[in-house]
């Protein structure tokens, strides 16, 4: 009798101490934060960045004491740049590693190949990529940190408003980035009561735009000229449109907004405008722009740890691992729906990307002004508007 | 009565059903299971590509420009157009097969391997066309497919069934679907081989001068296993644009055609047990590799240089020569 009530005793304790262990275990449980990102492959300007961004941001983070006294813990997988394998690590990320965010999504089709999976897991995700269609409609689990094309149209149209010109010549690339920005820019050209007079296109492998620049150059009534396009072909567009000595104003788009384009384009690229992330210009900001110290900071970090130029991609990645970051601590737990509301109430997040105002109709709560508008003054970038 | 079954040619079609109906034991989640779906619906469009490569001797440098034409025309006739999936896949196969006749017909009647450059230029020009005609396509952001539907039934990963009284998961459904039809693919192919056309077909391989002596009509011959060769990746495309729900040019991709040749070399040319083989490791390398992260593309290559060096005949007819061999050995210790 004794006997049995002693191992009762026993198993009871036994029972209680792995109930104890169990949720120390799980108060120490890091928070996992999956990713999947184009770091090889055509897309790795975008993934290389992004991944090296959220590394040192996660250690970062750690060292200072984690988030809800628990540490964070990043997986993340390479897609290659190709949408399948994006959905298939989506999946991954979900099912196998059970993780409690993702942040990641280079490129839009990376993105929409990985959002039937992630909506219907109801995981909150965060996309690094820029089409317009990943939030509009908006998807209930669904965040994206980068302006959209449009948000770039309506900027740039904007400022050339204000400058008088309502008639503009549009040469673009016919990849994804073009044609997208393309069909934003005609559509919001429409809506601000502008004329395309000129609409002509280019393909990524062309390496002379002089044929395309001379039919805009002979179109009557252009005022203006933007060029829409993502890696070389805007800056041969430059030099061609420096070569034909057109004088009109010049824009291009946010596809070429860093510091090689300058360098490709040389001294072509004097006098023309394009809207940007403040991270270009960081020390022009004036002092009163809450955004110039994270601007700062987060460049100097960067810099410091990888000893690489920062780019705007890189940025993305540091507002979404921060949005996250924030949303969880407001929720005060993992809980899927709980941070999924408090991402959508986010209000007066500073990034470096711009000043983020979450809502439920707008899951990505940037407006276009968040776009500086630059021009290229003795080969440097100067802050316009 | 059984050893007479054994020896038949349906063997190995029984050792692949019992593979497939042994392997939801060792799966945990969805992943995997969408992860095996996937390795089926590839194996059957390499075993069609196989007909070609390992039988008729041809090379083809497109066959994922026929994949995608075959996933595009389901995105869009089901997507945009409201088509049920079964006449969008037919007619999407039956496109596609009509191309690979224009475009195999007049090259085959050539010897040598001009098929392969006429099949790279075919795949990049889809793929072209595919990236450009944003307006049917979505451009190289891609498009959404619906899920497959039979008479307003939905096979949708995501969904739930009840079968004959069992409840299972959508991905389970696909697995189970997936499997039938890589099954069919295969014993499809299998008669196809062992038909008058498969023995055509070998002879042409073994010497196409000595084979049009004997009278077999060698162009006919080698443009009808293109043709048939073409339908499979059309037919595979379609099925693999409903599981994944998201296509983008990339399934048409040069980068494809690659994978799909290779899943073949690899496997084991001429073997139809090979290239599932090959289809399987080559699908699964990039999951167990991404633990290396940077190091990921190096051990790919490493790994397929290897094969090749060591085993040049493929996968599966290496090991078989060496398992057959250590029996006989076994055999002839005993005796």
């Amino acid at each position: 009798m004794f006997k049995t009530m002693m191992r009762r005793a026993g198993k009871c304790a036994v029972v209680a101490t792995a109930g104890l262990m169990m949720m120390s275990a799980q108060a120490a449980e890091p928070i996992k934060i999956g990713s999947f990102l184009s770091i090889t492959g055509p897309a790795s300007f975008l993934g290389d960045p992004e991944v090296k961004t959220l590394e040192m941001y996660v250690e970062k983070i750690n060292e200072e004491g984690g988030v809800l006294g628990r540490q964070l813990e990043l997986i993340h997988y390479d897609d290659v740049g190709n949408a399948s394998s994006a959905r298939n690590f989506a999946s991954r990320l979900i099912r196998s590693d059970n993780v409690d965010i993702i942040v990641g999504g280079s490129t839009t089709g990376a993105t929409m190949a990985a959002v039937p999976l992630i909506q219907q897991a109801e995981i909150p995700f965060i996309s690094l990529a820029g089409a317009v269609v990943i939030t509009t409609p908006v998807k209930k689990w669904v965040f994206k940190t980068p302006q959209s094309d449009r948000m770039a149209a309506e900027r740039i149209l904007a400022d050339m408003k204000d400058r008088g010109i309502t008639r503009i010549g549009l040469i673009s690339g016919t990849g994804g980035f073009g044609s997208s920005g393309r069909t934003q820019t005609l559509e919001v050209a429409e809506k601000m009561g502008m004329e395309v007079v000129a609409d002509v296109t280019y393909s990524g492998s062309d390496t002379d735009m002089t044929a395309q620049l001379t039919n805009i150059k002979n179109t009557k009534g252009v005022e203006a000229v933007l060029n829409f396009g993502f890696g070389q072909g805007p800056a041969i567009v430059t030099r061609n449109y420096d070569q034909l000595g057109m004088e009109l104003p010049f824009y291009q788009s946010h596809g070429v907004a860093s510091d090689s384009f300058l360098e490709l384009a040389g001294s072509a690229a004097e006098g023309l405008r394009l809207p940007a992330s403040p991270l270009l210009v960081p020390d022009s900001l004036p002092d009163d722009d809450p955004q110039k110290e994270v601007v700062q900071n987060y460049k100097a970090e960067y810099e410091a740890r990888w000893d690489s130029k920062v780019s705007t991609f890189g940025a993305y990645a540091y507002d979404g691992l921060m949005l996250a970051v924030r949303a969880i601590e407001e929720a005060g737990s993992t809980d899927p729906e709980a941070v999924r509301e408090a991402l959508e109430n986010i209000k007066g997040y500073v990034g470096v990307t711009g000043e983020f105002n979450m809502s439920p109709d707008d899951h990505n709560g940037l407006d276009p002004e968040s776009f500086r508008i630059l021009e290229v003054q003795n080969g440097e970038w100067k802050l316009i508007d | 009565m059984l050893n007479r079954f054994m020896q038949s040619r349906l063997r190995g079609l029984v050792v692949l059903a019992l593979i497939l109906v042994i392997i939801p034991a060792f799966l945990s989640n969805s992943f995997q299971y969408g992860m095996v779906t996937q390795i089926a619906i590839l194996a059957a469009t390499v075993v069609g590509l196989n007909l070609l490569v390992g039988f008729a001797g041809q090379i083809s440098l497109g066959h994922a420009g026929f994949f995608g034409l075959g996933a595009y025309f389901t995105g869009i006739a089901t997507g945009t157009y409201g088509w049920p999936s079964v006449p969008a896949l037919l007619v999407g196969a039956i496109m596609v097969g009509i191309i690979a006749w224009v475009v195999g017909r007049p090259i085959l009647r050539l010897k040598g391997h001009y098929l392969s450059m006429a099949t790279l230029a075919v795949g990049f020009i889809i793929a072209i066309i595919l990236n450009n005609e944003r307006a049917l396509t979505g451009g190289p952001d891609g498009m959404p497919v619906p899920a497959f539907e039979v008479f307003g039934w939905e096979l949708s990963s995501f969904g739930r069934y009840s079968l004959l009284g069992l409840e299972i998961e959508g991905f389970e459904a696909w697995y189970i679907f997936a499997s039938v039809i890589l099954l069919v693919a295969v014993w499809f192919a299998l008669n196809l081989i062992e038909s008058p056309i498969g023995r055509a077909l070998r002879s042409v391989h073994g010497s196409e001068v000595a084979a049009s002596v004997v009278g077999v009509n060698t162009a006919k011959y080698k443009s009808l296993v293109f043709v048939i060769s073409a339908i499979y990746a059309s037919l595979m495309g379609s099925l693999y644009a409903h599981f994944l729900g998201f296509i983008t040019p990339a399934v048409a991709s040069f980068e494809f055609s690659i994978l799909f040749i290779t899943m073949v070399v690899l496997g084991g040319m001429g073997s139809t047990f090979g290239v599932i083989l090959g289809a399987a490791v080559l699908t699964l390398l990039p999951q167990v590799l991404a633990d290396f992260q940077e190091l990921e593309t190096v051990m790919f290559g490493l790994i397929l240089m290897l094969t090749m060096i060591f085993m040049p005949k493929g996968l599966l007819p290496t090991l078989t020569a060496i398992v057959s061999k250590r029996m006989r050995k076994k055999a002839g210790g005993e005796a």
